[in-house]
């Protein structure tokens, strides 16, 4: 069985001399939540646009459930739930209403309608805001409409064009939970794309980083991690007192910040120290913070602190866009 | 179960008559034709008796001229509705699908399993609908009010004259209807759109004859040329005048409404001779403005077509 959803190969969209999106090649598993990440102007809403039909690709083949959109383009969008960037609603209806009419252009009876836009409004948290017109909706409430009307078609995968936007930072929360809760409990597919990295960090599976027009990588974010900072996939950052204080309690075991620098990079697994003014760097493969204080300690030198730095999303982010900068 | 779900396609047709129905703007144009119309329709009333008098050979038809009186303070019903018809249509167009992009609901909608020249159609279908009613009733209530106010009903050959000048009239102001929705497939700010549909409408009013005037003039030929040079020269005239929609409407109008109206454009002595003045019967004049009519048709369908060509390649972004 092919569990791929969709699937993109040599994808290519240009305007005229500028290449939006450059053959670009990429697979979503049923179930799975895939975030696309780049910066503005990346060509991510382009590639979603000929995802589901709404632009012509200039080469190169995508496929929903085995549909191509380009040339089934009503096929694809019975399955698949859009969310514009910016959604807009019909002011002059209620929010109940506007997603009644969405239903009915999915040719669902118009008693079924009613029932689902109601549950799909309190599913949203919506509920009190149902029979308000839409155009007093705020931005936040026009998004979170926006998803129960993706939803009301009952799709197989969900695409989502930075559905966080202008949303506040506890909505944003119960709206990425309501993504993640859905994904799971219906097995909906889900293509997110944003240009905030704590999100696609909380919700996606998998990553694909955008940068004009490429996919530079693609995989979960501990392995895009390890990809990208191959030998240490971790940093420990240790600050200790500096080894003789001017109050006289100077210790007679204490000894140099060379010293410990040489005694740290003796221990297993620890790959590089880097020293700057009482503050080590150390770059290790795994976790082996506690080995460094005792060594600490044991030297005689004062353990401040020790902070263990994972590598996020942000720095990967970085690193890439520096890159794609680079290359420019 | 089939039958209770109605198609998208209607769905979209009865959302948008609605969202026309309630518009304050539809409530407005409803306002001025009205207005206008019962104007001229006073002076029709109070005028008619004098036309009836006149005892010419027209007088079979004398219902049909509470639509084409006047005592010149007021334009006739039909002069006003050729030239409203116009400002009815394009302000029913002019922000057809720009609106649906600045408000975000355009990728929205076309992301529903709809095709999607659907949005095209049922926006066209669902104005011609409401501006077939809004006729089809001013129509009728002339027709009341002439049946109340003179106490003679219309003849049937009446009735039928009337009814094909309101199907006329449709298809007149669905021409601008569908220029003003190409306007509004090209333009993103529906300001722009209403200007150039407009702008269209003031060229063809105003300055294209005033333009043709000056062109013809360059060719007049001296009263003694020969005739076959008047005859060519008249006949160019006439041509360059068809191009005019509005041109095609009054003379179609003028045809169905004043059955004594044989011809347009230039006659020769030879075609005149033998003819009997009197009025034509319903087809003979359905014959005469067929040409008008297929014009009127062709642009209309002309202008669809381009708009639908621009919108069914067009790139949908969100606003």
């Amino acid at each position: 069985m092919n569990s791929k959803v969709i699937e993109i190969h040599g994808l290519t969209k240009k305007y005229g001399s500028f290449t939006a999106v450059d053959n670009l090649n990429l697979s979503v598993s049923k179930g799975e939540i895939f975030g696309l990440l780049g910066p503005n102007g990346a060509g991510k809403s382009t590639t979603i646009l000929m995802l589901i039909g709404l632009t012509e690709p200039s080469s190169g083949t995508a496929k929903i459930c085995g549909i191509d959109p380009s040339r089934n383009p009503v096929d694809v969008k019975k399955k698949v739930g859009y969310l514009p960037e910016d959604v807009g609603f019909y002011d002059n209806l209620t929010g109940l209403e506007n997603l009644i009419y969405t239903a009915q252009l999915n040719s669902i009876p118009l008693g079924e309608a009613r029932q689902r836009a109601d549950q799909l409004i309190s599913k949203v948290g919506l509920s009190n805001e149902g029979k308000k017109k839409a155009g007093k909706y705020s931005r936040g409430m026009r998004q979170r409409l926006g998803l129960a009307d993706v939803l009301i078609k009952n799709p197989e995968v969900i695409i989502l064009d930075e559905p966080t936007m202008g949303i506040d930072p506890s909505g944003i929360k119960d709206f990425l939970e309501l993504i993640v809760r859905l994904s799971r409990e219906e097995g909906i597919t889900v293509l997110f794309s944003s240009h905030l990295l704590h999100q696609v960090q909380k919700v996606c599976n998998r990553v694909g980083i955008f940068v004009g027009g490429k996919l530079l990588a693609e995989g979960d974010i501990n392995s895009l991690a390890r990809k990208l900072f191959a030998t240490s996939a971790l940093t420990i950052e240790i600050g200790i007192s500096p080894p003789s204080s001017g109050k006289g309690r100077a210790k007679p075991r204490s000894i140099t910040a060379a010293g410990l620098k040489n005694k740290l990079q003796s221990i297993e697994g620890v790959d590089a120290v880097k020293m700057n003014n009482n503050i080590f760097q150390v770059e290790c493969s795994g976790d082996i913070s506690s080995q460094l204080a005792r060594a600490v300690i044991n030297s005689g030198a004062d353990l401040n602190y020790l902070n263990k730095k994972e590598y996020g999303l942000d720095d990967i982010y970085y690193h890439y866009f520096e890159g794609g900068n680079g290359n420019e | 179960m089939n039958k209770r779900v109605l198609h998208p396609f209607w769905v979209m047709v009865r959302k948008e008559v609605a969202d026309h129905m309630k518009s304050w703007r539809f409530v407005i144009l409803m306002a001025i034709i009205v207005l206008t119309c019962v104007g001229s329709l006073y002076t029709a009333l109070t005028n008619i008796g004098k036309a009836v008098d006149a005892g010419d050979n027209e007088n079979a038809f004398f219902f049909l001229k509470l639509f084409t009186i006047t005592d010149g303070t007021l334009p006739s019903f039909f002069i006003f509705i050729s030239f409203l018809g116009p400002l009815l249509g394009i302000s029913l167009g002019f922000d057809t699908v720009n609106s649906e992009q600045n408000r975000g609901t355009l990728s929205r909608i076309l992301a529903q399993p709809v095709p999607r020249d659907y949005l095209l159609n049922a926006k066209f279908m669902a104005a011609l609908i409401v501006i077939s009613m809004m006729f089809f009733s001013l129509s009728f209530l002339v027709i009341g009010t002439g049946l109340i106010a003179i106490g003679i009903p219309p003849t049937p050959e009446e009735f039928m004259r009337i009814i094909f000048y309101t199907l006329l009239s449709i298809v007149y102001v669905s021409f601008w209807l569908n220029l003003s929705i190409l306007f509004s497939v090209r333009f993103r700010q529906s300001a722009t759109s209403a200007l150039s549909g407009i702008a269209v409408w003031l060229f063809f009013t105003v300055f294209y004859p005033i333009i043709i005037n000056l062109v013809t003039r360059a060719f007049e030929p001296s009263r003694y040329a020969p005739a076959h040079i008047i005859y060519m020269y008249n006949k160019l005239k006439f041509i360059l005048v068809q191009i005019m929609p509005n041109e095609l409407f009054s003379e179609a109008s003028t045809t169905l409404l004043i059955p004594s109206v044989r011809s347009f454009g230039p006659l020769t002595i030879e075609q005149v001779q033998g003819a009997i003045p009197g009025p034509l019967p319903l087809g003979q004049s359905l014959l005469i403005v067929w040409p008008q009519l297929t014009g009127l048709i062709a642009v209309t369908i002309i202008c669809f077509l381009i708009s639908y060509l621009l919108f069914m390649k067009r790139e949908i972004r969100s606003r």
